[in-house]
């Protein structure tokens, strides 16, 4: 780095100034570095801290303190050590986790995402490359194009990676020799074929040696290409292209300190946007004007993909967080319902049916994973038949979302056709997600807007339409209790339906077997029939075990507030157990029986249900006048 | 029209501070009045610029700040417009802990890492935006943007999530709070050059002047205020010196500069070949220390 000379009397500021100002112009190239367990990633890295000079002398130091001591390398610098932060890590001598580092040259800063090979990391992986400009993919140059290799180009290929740089790291313990490095250099050129990557560039280097990583190495003449530190330091990355397509920029905020102002934040993250521009609000679709692009440095007449600035509009219109504002003359899509790539990264699988909260942009809304179409076997590309996705598995499956949702298919916009799927309970962000693109237009399915409603029908009927969602064991009571409710609203002339068992699992759900994603569907269906029920203004009873939270939340929220009335009826296992009445749990602990809750699949159960029967202490006589009186207390019986 | 890169990372900080306000309910942003703080306030305006930030500015003091901290704190909650809450933790009033009786490991705990876990309790703040980058030390590089603490306010980095594009997944249990940090992907070059170029007002002991030092175990310590026991023999002298980083004055390195100006601040930087922490006596406490202090709630 070019500093100018110092002198203590008497700086040359205006030399300084210069010099600073050329820093503040670089530009950012942001990459992650993918290899498997012992391809030297961090070494490679490492070395390139060392090489831009990013280190200083305590770290220096330091490292040379813990290459002694921790060190695979005697009297050497171990430069992976300069990387592996947590203790644990240090101990096991592997990373574990994505890892951020710094370094500059002349021209560049560079932002690096140091992401693990292993098999079971898929998840970091595509957490580093989802920020990443271009990839660097390592090869031991003593194995070759692997299987992972295979793995780590079809992922920043899926991450939309179009700059991939291939490492043949370790071209000192094969003496350096051309014919090792022109063999792997075919491979990956069938590979970027097979894969679909425009080109990938490979560089044969020593990253423990140092050849080919900033100095060209001595030891290998034949090599007339860049070195790796030459390729990020002048490869373009136009961030142009971008700037070049219709504006998006998503609503983050909206800025209201008094009642004359009235601004938009948000980054624009596609296009640009000036002053007097006709823009489009979606998914609304109004259109107004750009009045101000508003920033703490003064108004500006234009800003460009990449900025994060406020806008006011010409109109009062409605605009809130979450809103898409586009181009006028070339808004996105609207739709509700999508295909999309899916990376599973959670311990527990996804269970087609259930919902998740859905991060788009600056949106949230609901989403419902169904069907899965197949899912990818990372090694060989084949595309194999999913009934779940589990940790780090890669799959393309429908979504169908509670809301229409501006987008643009991820391969068109990253910003603007990603997402991340969180799991409603635990709260973990348990996918990652690409649009492909819309399976049909939201334009299409305007709900008609029925003249007789739910309150119409209900009052008719002298009653309020309920789901009384009973929920417990097997042999917990749940549909003795039901039928002898269900006949005493009958008896007082109340219109009622009971889904239970034998008219659900004997016919609409018939397909449906035992495990955790049918088990799920089952509950599923049987939600949206309640649904349809209370639409008709029905007090309607659904008898089943329903063990999963999720699921009994899910059928919560399918119904407007106060008409789902949860029951729990709390049976202990030892109790129910004992009843036996159809000899299930017999059969169960036999093993002729598989997924049977309470054995050997989970119940999980309510947490403030509305109503709890304890049938350790009330007949199932009571426990149906406890509940009469309930409904009696909520008014649901009032006629008119 | 290229941006350059300090352009992106200010867009990438603004939209992590807009994000945090979208999304949590009671935030505050942290303010150790160093260049740091100086900065991710400056990020702050601009995210709301016309309107103040939403949000107050928190000091979790010590009383054993420099003097000059002091002030420039006050002065930047004026000029921002914001509110400002100052912390002191009772318990570390009463029982009059000081880096000198009581050592840098105690006091630390004592007046930062509990008196910045009560502050959040009594307030009810969720999420605490901090100035911390993933460049200072090897356990930050891991760190998330959005950083979950229990709520005990133990950080466990074994069970992170993933960050993905800049899609920040905000959802936290009852009781759970959030640390961010939007300055997460700049360097210490980075901080000091878009100080240069924005103007931002820093404390002046950034700079170099001629300042009362004493030497122990090769550091220069400042003697700040009269609580500052000299040893036997020692004697304040002299020295133009300046400060990398500033925290409590007894605790705090100064290194001698002729640097009276920022831009030879950024001059000596680009030559410097120590790193910033070097001056901090806490970090030398054990290997690992920082990781430890984050698990039990420190920044």
């Amino acid at each position: 780095m070019s500093v100018p000379r110092q002198d203590a009397q008497r700086p040359d500021l205006a030399a300084l100034d210069a010099a600073i100002r050329h820093n503040v112009g670089k530009t950012l190239l942001r990459f992650n570095t993918c290899g498997s367990v012992d391809d030297g990633k961090s070494t490679l890295i490492g070395r390139l801290l060392y090489e831009s000079k990013a280190l200083f002398d305590d770290q220096l130091a330091a490292l040379a303190a813990d290459s002694k001591r921790v060190g695979t390398r005697p009297g050497e610098l171990d430069f992976a050590l300069l990387l592996d932060g947590l203790s644990a890590e240090r101990e096991q001598g592997i990373t574990i986790d994505v890892a951020y580092r710094f370094f500059s040259t002349e021209r560049r800063n560079f932002i690096v995402a140091d992401t693990p090979g292993h098999e079971q990391y898929t998840r970091n992986m595509v957490t580093g490359a989802s920020t990443a400009d271009l990839s660097v993919i390592l090869v031991d140059a003593r194995k070759g194009v692997l299987t992972q290799t295979r793995r780590h180009s079809f992922l920043v290929w899926l991450l939309g990676i179009r700059h991939v740089v291939l490492v043949v790291n370790k071209m000192d313990l094969v003496d350096y020799a051309q014919e090792v490095f022109t063999k792997i250099k075919a491979d990956c050129d069938k590979l970027a074929v097979e894969i679909g990557l425009p080109k990938m560039t490979c560089i044969p280097v020593s990253a423990v040696k140092g050849d080919n990583i900033v100095q060209r190495s001595a030891a290998m003449p034949w090599y007339e290409g860049p070195t790796l530190m030459g390729l990020l330091d002048a490869i373009e990355i136009a961030d142009r292209g971008v700037q070049e397509q219709p504006l998006r920029m998503p609503i983050q905020w909206v800025n209201r300190p008094n009642q004359d102002f009235r601004g938009f934040a948000g980054t624009i993250v596609a296009g640009r946007l000036r002053k007097g521009d006709s823009v489009r609000v979606l998914p609304s679709g109004r259109v107004s004007r750009v009045a101000r692009i508003v920033t703490f440095d003064g108004d500006l007449a234009e800003a460009v993909a990449g900025q994060a600035i406020t806008i006011t509009v010409d109109d009062e219109i409605d605009i809130s967080r979450g809103d898409l504002i586009v181009a006028a003359s070339n808004p996105a899509e609207i739709a509700d319902q999508f295909e999309a790539t899916i990376v599973w990264m959670n311990e527990a699988p996804l269970l087609r049916g259930r919902s998740y909260l859905m991060k788009i942009g600056t949106r949230t809304a609901t989403a419902t994973v169904s069907p899965l179409k197949y899912k990818i076997n990372v090694n060989t590309l084949e595309h194999l038949a999913a009934k779940t996705f589990e940790l780090n598995d890669i799959g393309v499956a429908n979504l169908q979302i509670d809301r229409p949702i501006a987008f643009d298919p991820y391969e068109v916009n990253r910003d603007t056709g990603a997402f991340i799927l969180i799991d409603r309970l635990t709260n973990d962000t348990v996918g990652a997600g690409m649009l492909h693109f819309a399976l049909r237009r939201a334009s299409n399915v305007q709900w008609q807007a029925l003249d007789v409603n739910k309150a119409a029908r209900s009052a008719s009927k002298g009653q309020k339409a309920r789901v009384l969602w009973y929920t417990g064991l097997s042999g917990a009571g749940k549909s003795t209790i039901a039928n002898l409710v269900d006949k005493r609203l009958h008896s007082m002339g109340r219109h009622t339906y009971l889904l239970d068992g034998d008219n659900v699992r004997h016919g609409l759900n018939k397909d449906l077997g035992f495990t955790d994603t049918d088990r799920v569907e089952n509950i599923r269906r049987i939600a949206e029939v309640a649904r349809l029920m209370v639409d008709a203004g029905l007090i309607v009873s659904t008898a089943f075990i329903s063990p999963f939270r999720e699921e009994r939340q899910m059928a919560r929220a399918l119904l407007g507030d106060g008409e789902f009335i949860e029951i729990f009826i709390d049976t202990p296992l030892v109790v129910a157990e004992e009843r036996d009445p159809k000899g299930l749990y017999k059969k169960a602990r036999r093993g002729d029986l598989k997924n049977f809750t309470g054995i050997d699949s989970p119940y999980d159960a309510p947490e403030n249900p509305e109503l709890r029967i304890d049938t350790t202490v009330l007949t199932p006589d009571d426990a149906a006048d406890t509940i009469v009186a309930y409904l009696h207390s909520l008014g649901v019986l009032d006629r008119g | 029209m290229r941006l350059t890169y300090l352009q992106r990372l200010e867009a990438e900080s603004i939209e992590i501070i807009r994000e945090v306000v979208a999304e949590t309910e009671k935030p505050v942003m942290l303010c150790s009045v160093g260049k740091d703080s100086s900065v991710m306030l400056h990020l702050a305006r601009k995210a709301f610029y016309p309107a103040a930030p939403p949000f107050p500015l928190m000091h979790i003091d010590t009383t054993w700040k420099f003097q000059e901290m002091y002030a420039m704190r006050d002065r930047m909650a004026t000029e921002s417009g914001m509110d400002l809450i100052v912390h002191l933790n009772p318990e570390a009033i009463e029982k009059g802990i000081n880096p000198f009786t009581h050592g840098s490991a105690v006091h630390t705990q004592v007046w930062k890492t509990q008196g910045l876990t009560q502050a959040l309790e009594k307030y009810g703040f969720d999420a605490a935006f901090g100035g911390a980058r993933r460049d200072e030390e090897k356990s930050r590089a891991k760190e998330r943007v959005f950083s979950f603490r229990s709520a005990q306010h133990r950080w466990d980095p074994k069970n992170q999530r993933p960050e993905l594009w800049h899609l920040f997944n905000t959802r936290k249990h009852k009781g759970e709070s959030i640390r961010v940090f939007p300055l997460s992907n700049w360097t210490e070059l980075d901080v000091w050059h878009y100080i240069y170029l924005e103007k931002i007002p820093i404390v002046p002991l950034y700079l170099s002047r001629e300042r009362p030092v004493v030497e122990r175990d090769g550091t220069l310590i400042m003697v700040d205020d009269e609580r500052m026991p000299l040893l036997p023999g020692e004697t304040p002298m002299m020295k133009k010196v300046r400060f990398r980083t500033l925290g409590c004055y007894p605790l705090t390195g100064a290194i001698e500069s002729n640097a009276e100006t920022l831009a030879e601040v950024i001059a000596e930087m680009m030559m410097a070949r120590t790193s910033e922490r070097e001056g901090r006596v806490i970090d030398r406490d054990a290997l690992q220390s920082m990781e430890q202090k984050k698990q039990e709630g420190y920044f």
